[in-house]
C-alpha cells in the first residue's frame, strides 16, 4: 500500500509539469500585456521608455525559457512569486482567500452527498414510480440550472421573503460560526445543487445495475431482509462508481465557484482568478492554475485510495 | 408463469408439475430456454419483477402453498427451509463482504445466533464442505477463492440452517470436470447424510445419471417426461428424451461415424405452436400430434406428454446417420501440415509495488505436436491448462517465447507481417462464443463478405454469391445473409462462424471450444457439420475443448494438457482405451456418463485438490500435488514426454 502511494505521488509530478508547461506558454501566446494595461489605466501618456523599464523590472524582457526555468525553480522551493499587479506575494494573495473557497466547496460537497445518496437510492429502488419521477425531475433540473443563476435566485428569494440578505463581509468560522455560515451556506447550496444532481444520478444508475447482480439474488435466497439487501449488499458496491464521480465533481466545484463568488460578492479564489485574468497577471494566473491542477490530481489519488478501502479486490490486487 | 417482454408475453413455464419426496434427488433436465431455471426461481419467488409474473399454480412445501404466502413468511422460508445454489460461483458472492459475513447472515437472521455462535457454526460449515483452515478463510473475500472453493462456500451458505430442500441451478456448469466431480460428490454425500432433498437443475445428462433418483425432462416450458432416473434412461417414453440421450457423444459407447441429432430448433415461446410443441422436430410424428398431448401416467411412477408414449422408444426410427464415405485415414507422419516444436509462452505479470519482482505465468511450456493433412488433433485440458494459449500462438495472436510452429514448412513464429498475411488466409479460427465474436452492427452477409472483398479482391456481386454458397454449405438458407447476429439462435450463429472461417478457403482451422456454448441437440448438429466439411474439403482441425467425449468423437489424435504442459498424447483409441497418465485417467473418471447403470458400477474417484496457481507451479511434475501415484521423486525433475508405447507418449515417471 505504501509503495503504491509513493508511486502514485511520484506520478503526479509529470502530470503537474505538463500542466505548468501548457499554462505557461499558452498565457504568453494570448494577447494582452500587463505593463501597458497597468500604466495606461489612468489614461495618461506613457513613454516607450517607461514601458521598457517596467518590463525589465518585472523580468518580462528575458527569454521565455529563462522565465520558465525561474518559475519552476520557484515552484520547487515553494516560492510562487509576486503578483505583477499588486506587487504582493502570490502565496499571500491566495492564502487569504483559499480558506473561504475551500470552506464553501467542502460544505457544498458534504450537503450534496448527504442528499444525493439517499435520493439516488430511493429513486433506484422505487424505479418507475412517482418517487423516482420526482427525483429525476429534481436531478435533471440540477444539471440544467447554472449555479450563478441559482445564486441570484437565492439572494432575491431571501430578500423578497425575509427582507434579509446574507452578510457581505467574510467572518472566519472560528470567530463566529453563525455569522460565517449565514454568509457561506447560500453559495454552497447554489453550487452544490448541480453536484447533488450529478451524484444522485450516478447513485441511482449504479444501484439499479447492482440490484441485477447475482449476489443480490443470493442474498435474497438466503432470506435477508430487503432493507438489508439494499443497505448492506447493494449500497457498498454501488457507491464505488459514485465515489469516482463525486471526487471528480469536487474538483470541478472549485472551478464552478469562479462565477458564483461574483454573484455572492465573496472574496475567494474564484474572484481572484477573474481579476487575475482581466489584468493579464501571468504570475498569479499560473499559480492559480497550478493550484487547481494540484487539487484535481490529489482528488484523483484520494478517490483511488478510497477504492482501496471499500473494495477488497483493489486492496489485494 | 409468464414473462412480459418488449415483444410480448412469454409463457416461460406452462403447466409444469412435479414432486419430490424427502431425501430424494430430483434432476430437472432440459436445454437452455426450456424453463428449468425459471421453475426454480418461481419456487423461491425470486423472479425479477415486474417482468416476471406467476399467473397460476401452486408450490406445495410440507402442505403449505409457497405462492400464497405473504412475502414476510416467504422470506423466513428462504435460506432456512429451502436454500438455493446458483450457477455462477464467480458472481454469486458479494465481492465486498467477507466470506464470514456472508456465511453468518442466514444464521443470525433465521436462527437468531449472536456473533460468537455464528462464527463457531460457520467454521463447522466450512469444515463440512471441505474447506480447510476455516478460521482464516472466514476473514477473506470471495476473490481470494477459486471457482470451486466459492461453490463450496455457496453450499455452506445453503446448508447453514439445515434446510429441508436445496435447489441447485446448474451448480457445476461453470467448473472444470475434476472440480465438478468434487462438488457433486460433496452435495450428494451431504444430502444423504443430512437427509436433504436435492433438486438438481442441469443440462448434463451424465450428472443426472450419476446423481439423480428421479428425473423430469423439460422442453419449451413444459415437463415432457418424468420418472425414476434409471427407467427413463433405459427406456425413454418421450421422443425428446430419447433424442437427447442419443445426441450426446459418449465415452462408454463405441464411436460412431456421425452423431444422431434432433433436427431443427426449439420453438419461440412468444408464439408457441399449437399441438405438441416437439412435433416439428419429432421423427415419430403422426397426425394426432396436432392436438396437445397431456402429461399422463404411462407406467407406474412414470409420466410422459406424448400421444405415442406407449410405443416409445421403439417407434422412433433409429436413424443410423448416413455413414460418411470411408475417408482415407491420414498416415501418421505423412504429409505433416502443422508441426509444433518446443512451443513455450510466458506471460509477464506486472510487479506489485515498487520493489516487487515481476511474476511469470508459464502458460505453455515445451509443447510439441503435429497435425497431418485432413487430420483432427484434439487438445483437452481444464481451464488454465494453456490449451487456448496454444491455439492463439498457432494463429499468431500471441508471440511465442520460444519454439517453432511449422505450417507447411514455414515457421509461423518467425514469419514477417507480409508472410503472415498470406498464412492467415490459410489458417482460420472458430471461436467459442458465437455471439460476441460476430460484430453486432454488421449483417451476417457483410461479415462473411468483408474478407472476400478486401483480401481476395472479389467484386461485391461475386462476394455475395460466394456468401450465399457458404451459407448453404453450413446448412443455412442464403436469405440469412441479411440478418443481424441477434436475430439468430446460438447454433445458427456458430454456423455463421464456420461459414466465415471457410470463406478464405483455409486448409487449417483452429476450433477453440467451438461447440462448448451450445445445447446438446444443437451441439450434435455442429459436430456433424464440422466432420462433413472436413471430409468434403480435406480440412485439418486443431480442436480445443474441455469435453472429452466431444474430442473423442472428432479427433484422430489427442493431446492432454495440464498447467501448461503436455501430459499425454496418443492416437484417439489408444488414449481413451488405455490411458497411461494418471491425469488422463482422472479426467476420464471425472466425466459422468449418461447411463445410471454404468455410473453405479463406477467407483467415484474424484480427483482431490485444486489446480495450483500457474504463478507458482509445483516443482518437478506439475501434476504431482493432485496425483494419486505421486512419490517423492516426482518433485525432483520435470518428467520428459517419452514414448511408452509406439505412438503413445506420456510425461510420467511412474508408468
Amino acid at each position: 500500500m505504501l509503495s503504491y502511494l509513493a508511486r502514485r505521488i511520484a506520478l503526479m509530478v509529470p502530470t503537474l509539469l505538463g500542466v505548468a508547461l501548457i499554462t505557461f506558454f499558452m498565457l504568453r501566446v494570448v494577447p494582452g500585456d500587463i505593463v501597458e494595461m497597468k500604466l495606461r489605466s489612468d489614461g495618461g501618456y506613457v513613454t516607450q521608455e517607461l514601458i521598457a523599464t517596467e518590463r525589465a523590472r518585472l523580468g518580462l524582457d528575458r527569454p521565455l525559457v529563462t522565465q520558465f526555468a525561474e518559475w519552476m525553480q520557484g515552484l520547487v522551493t515553494l516560492d510562487l512569486g509576486t503578483s505583477m499587479w499588486t506587487g504582493r506575494p502570490v502565496a499571500e494573495e491566495i492564502g487569504t482567500r483559499f480558506g473561504l473557497t475551500l470552506q464553501v466547496s467542502v460544505m457544498a460537497a458534504i450537503i450534496s452527498v448527504l442528499i444525493a445518496i439517499p435520493l439516488g437510492t430511493l429513486s433506484a429502488i422505487f424505479r418507475d414510480t412517482w418517487v423516482d419521477y420526482l427525483v429525476r425531475v429534481f436531478t435533471i433540473a440540477g444539471l440544467a440550472v447554472p449555479a450563478f443563476w441559482l445564486g441570484m435566485l437565492i439572494i432575491l428569494g431571501l430578500l423578497a421573503l425575509f427582507h434579509w440578505s446574507p452578510p457581505v463581509t467574510y467572518t472566519p468560522f472560528w470567530q463566529s460560526p453563525l455569522e460565517n455560515l449565514s454568509q457561506l451556506i447560500w453559495p454552497a447550496l447554489a453550487v452544490g445543487y448541480r453536484y447533488a444532481a450529478v451524484v444522485a444520478r450516478m447513485v441511482r444508475s449504479s444501484i439499479i445495475e447492482v440490484m441485477k447482480e447475482d449476489y443480490i439474488r443470493t442474498a435474497r435466497a438466503k432470506g435477508v431482509f430487503e432493507r438489508l439487501v439494499v443497505m448492506r449488499h447493494a449500497m457498498r458496491n454501488a457507491l464505488l462508481p459514485a465515489i469516482t464521480v463525486a471526487g471528480l465533481e469536487f474538483a470541478f466545484l472549485i472551478g464552478g465557484l469562479v462565477v458564483t463568488e461574483q454573484v455572492f460578492n465573496l472574496n475567494g479564489i474564484g474572484r481572484l482568478f477573474v481579476e487575475a485574468v482581466s489584468r493579464s497577471d501571468f504570475i498569479l494566473i499560473q499559480a492559480l492554475v497550478m493550484l487547481l491542477a494540484l487539487v484535481f490530481v490529489t482528488m484523483n489519488l484520494v478517490i483511488d485510495m478510497l477504492y482501496g478501502v471499500l473494495d477488497p479486490r483493489v486492496r489485494h490486487g | 408463469m409468464e414473462f412480459s417482454t418488449a415483444a410480448g408475453t412469454v409463457r416461460a413455464v406452462d403447466g409444469v408439475s412435479w414432486s419430490v419426496g424427502a431425501g430424494e434427488t430430483l434432476a430437472l433436465v432440459g436445454e437452455s430456454g426450456c424453463g428449468k431455471s425459471v421453475t426454480a426461481l418461481s419456487i423461491m419467488r425470486l423472479l425479477a419483477r415486474p417482468a416476471g409474473r406467476i399467473t397460476g399454480g401452486r408450490v406445495l412445501f410440507g402442505g403449505r402453498d409457497l405462492l400464497a404466502l405473504p412475502e414476510g413468511e416467504m422470506r423466513a422460508i428462504r435460506g432456512r427451509d429451502v436454500a438455493m445454489i446458483f450457477q455462477e460461483p464467480m458472481t454469486s458472492l458479494n465481492p465486498v463482504l467477507t466470506i464470514g459475513a456472508q456465511l453468518a447472515e442466514p444464521l443470525t437472521i433465521h436462527l437468531g445466533m449472536n456473533e460468537v455462535e455464528a462464527r463457531a457454526r460457520s467454521i463447522e460449515l466450512l469444515g463440512l464442505v471441505g474447506i480447510s483452515d476455516a478460521e482464516r478463510r472466514l476473514g477473506q473475500y470471495p476473490h481470494q477463492f477459486s471457482g470451486g472453493m466459492r461453490q463450496r462456500v455457496m453450499i455452506a451458505i445453503g446448508l447453514a440452517c439445515n434446510p429441508k430442500v436445496i435447489i441447485a441451478d446448474e451448480p457445476t456448469t461453470a467448473l472444470d470436470v475434476t472440480i465438478q466431480a468434487q462438488i457433486l460428490e460433496l452435495m450428494k454425500d451431504l444430502s444423504r447424510r443430512l437427509g436433504i432433498t436435492l433438486v438438481l437443475i442441469t443440462h448434463n445428462l451424465g450428472i443426472v445419471a450419476r446423481y439423480a433418483d428421479k428425473l423430469a425432462v423439460m422442453y419449451a416450458g413444459r415437463v415432457v417426461e418424468d420418472g425414476p432416473a434409471e427407467q427413463v434412461f433405459r427406456a425413454p417414453r418421450h421422443p425428446y428424451t430419447a433424442g437427447l440421450l442419443r445426441s450426446v457423444p459418449r465415452l462408454d459407447h463405441p464411436r460412431r461415424q456421425a452423431l444422431e441429432t434432433i433436427e431443427g430448433l426449439p420453438p419461440n415461446l412468444l408464439r408457441p405452436p399449437s399441438g405438441c410443441r416437439f412435433a416439428p422436430r419429432c421423427a415419430a410424428r403422426i397426425p394426432t400430434c396436432d392436438r396437445d398431448p397431456p402429461l399422463r401416467t404411462v407406467a407406474p411412477g412414470r409420466r410422459a406428454a406424448c400421444h405415442r408414449a406407449e410405443d416409445m422408444p421403439a417407434a422412433l426410427p433409429t436413424t443410423p446417420a448416413p455413414p460418411r464415405e470411408a475417408r482415407r485415414r491420414p498416415q501418421p507422419g505423412a504429409a505433416r501440415l502443422l508441426q509444433v516444436r518446443g512451443l513455450t509462452k510466458h506471460f509477464m505479470v506486472p510487479a506489485r509495488g515498487l520493489l516487487g519482482r515481476k511474476a511469470v505465468v508459464r502458460a505453455a511450456e515445451d509443447v510439441s505436436f503435429s497435425i497431418g493433412r485432413g487430420e483432427t488433433l484434439g487438445l483437452v485440458g481444464e481451464s488454465g491448462c494453456g490449451k487456448t494459449t496454444v491455439g492463439r500462438l498457432v494463429l499468431r495472436l500471441e508471440e511465442p517465447t520460444q519454439g517453432e510452429i511449422l505450417f507447411d514448412g514455414q515457421n509461423i513464429a518467425a514469419a514477417s507481417e507480409r508472410e503472415m498475411r498470406t498464412l492467415r488466409t490459410r489458417i482460420q479460427v472458430i471461436f467459442q462464443d458465437p455471439y460476441s465474436s460476430l460484430n453486432p452492427r454488421m449483417t451476417i452477409g457483410d461479415t462473411i463478405c468483408e474478407p472476400l472483398i478486401h483480401r481476395l479482391r472479389m467484386s461485391r456481386a461475386a462476394a455475395r454469391e460466394r456468401c450465399a454458397a457458404l451459407l448453404r454449405q453450413v446448412g443455412l438458407p442464403a436469405e440469412m445473409a441479411g440478418r443481424y447476429p441477434h436475430q439468430m439462435s446460438g447454433g445458427q450463429r456458430q454456423r455463421v462462424g464456420i461459414a466465415r472461417a471457410l470463406a478464405m478457403e483455409p486448409e487449417f482451422i483452429v476450433c477453440d471450444e467451438a461447440v462448448s456454448a451450445l445445447d446438446v441437440s444443437v451441439q450434435g448438429q455442429i459436430i456433424n457439420l464440422l466432420a462433413e466439411l472436413q471430409a468434403e474439403l480435406g480440412l485439418s482441425y486443431l480442436f480445443i475443448a474441455h469435453d472429452l467425449a466431444v474430442v473423442r468423437h472428432l479427433s484422430q489424435r489427442v493431446v492432454v494438457m495440464y498447467l501448461g504442459r503436455v501430459m499425454e498424447t496418443a492416437e484417439r483409441d489408444a488414449l481413451y482405451g488405455a490411458p497411461l497418465h494418471p491425469y488422463t485417467r482422472a479426467l476420464l473418471d471425472a466425466a459422468p456418463v449418461p447411463d445410471p447403470e454404468v455410473e453405479r458400477a463406477r467407483a467415484p474417484r474424484a480427483l482431490s485438490g485444486e489446480l495450483p496457481s500457474p504463478l507458482a507451479p509445483p516443482s518437478g511434475c506439475v501434476f504431482r500435488t493432485r496425483c494419486p501415484m505421486a512419490v517423492a521423486e516426482c518433485a525432483a525433475t520435470v518428467p520428459p514426454l517419452r514414448e511408452v508405447r509406439p505412438g503413445h507418449l506420456a510425461a510420467c515417471i511412474r508408468i
